[in-house]
């Protein structure tokens, strides 16, 4: 009886302890975990250029994941480890590129293309022409015909 | 339709599609001629010098710290390399070919075991003057290495005027390399 009181009294400390997750050599918890991933699914893989660093295999992606967990679990801010990445590989890093004069064109995109579009439209929809008004020969044959 | 409205429909996508072709033309030109690489990443340590770092040598040789490229006699490389690399074992032979002709070169090996990297310069050549450790690939990161090998160049200011990732060839050297050896001679 006293074992099974015993047992039942560690049961909370091993729920709490499976509740850690370890990724990538650091345990944290279900929340930094969580932030961590929302950090490493923005940033780019440098060796595979299309994956993210959460998604990838590469090695490199492994120590970078690391690295953001281990600043998570230290409690830097979501910025801060994201400006650590893009001081050390550029804006390339981040899947969202920033709005800045290189990109400016690129967010002007959709409103430009929506403006040509508008443009075309109008300027290239047929409109019915207005005929010339009918000449004195033309009136009278109308008006014969409409006899 | 008036002329002008006419003239302006066949004239306004016309005018488009030639530059569109004409934007391709260029893209594809300068990358045949070596000039764009889309693949390619700016470094952001260009204008910079190197992030601080102390490393160990390797294969007997001396390591090196930030400070030991601060001021170099001249401008110099590095370049990252490992012997796991197949790439780095292609560029070999260009980089004993510039070391042959009085460029300085260090190393710094990425993530690699000391009896590997020794079989590596035994059968590849040895074109470097130092060669530093990087055994956990944390100078690495904070160079923004990506991959083996990369070539940074360095001026006598210590600051970083170029990276290249990949294996150096006759073209880079020519159409790249040779203007930066020039230039901040």
């Amino acid at each position: 009886m006293r074992r099974v009181v015993f047992a039942l009294l560690l049961l909370p400390a091993i729920a709490g302890a499976q509740a850690l997750v370890t990724r990538d050599g650091v345990t944290l918890t279900p929340a930094q975990e969580s932030r961590a991933e929302a950090v490493g699914d923005q940033l780019r893989c440098l060796v595979c250029q299309n994956e993210s660093i959460e998604d990838s295999d590469a090695k490199l992606a492994g120590q970078l994941r690391g690295i953001i967990r281990t600043q998570v679990a230290q409690g830097v801010p979501d910025r801060d480890i994201m400006k650590f990445m893009v001081q050390r590989y550029g804006i390339f890093v981040l899947l969202k590129p920033p709005v800045s004069p290189l990109t400016y064109l690129l967010y002007a995109m959709p409103a430009l293309a929506l403006l040509l579009g508008l443009a075309a439209f109008c300027f290239g929809r047929p409109r019915p022409e207005t005929p010339a008004p009918l000449d004195e020969a033309e009136a009278l044959r109308l008006k014969n015909l409409l006899q | 339709m008036s002329p002008l409205r006419r003239r302006l429909m066949f004239g306004v996508p016309l005018a488009l599609a030639v530059a569109g072709g004409e934007g391709f033309y260029i893209l594809l030109r300068r990358m045949q001629a070596q000039d764009y690489d889309p693949h390619a990443l700016p470094s952001p340590l260009i204008g910079k010098r190197p992030p601080a770092f102390a490393l160990p040598g390797a294969a007997g040789m001396q390591g090196f710290s930030n400070a030991d490229i601060a001021a170099p006699p001249k401008p110099m490389l590095v370049n990252w390399f490992a012997s796991w690399c197949v790439p780095c074992a292609e560029e070999a032979a260009m980089l004993g070919k510039l070391a042959a002709r009085g460029l300085t070169i260090w190393g710094i090996a990425y993530e690699d075991d000391a009896a590997d990297l020794a079989r590596f310069l035994a059968s590849n050549g040895n074109p470097y003057k130092r060669i530093a450790a990087d055994q956990q690939g944390t100078t690495a990161i904070n160079w923004g290495v990506y991959g083996v090998p990369e070539t940074y160049f360095i001026d006598r200011n210590g600051i970083v005027r170029w990276r290249y990732a990949g294996a150096l060839t006759d073209d880079v050297v020519a159409s790249t390399l040779n203007p930066l050896l020039e230039k901040y001679a």
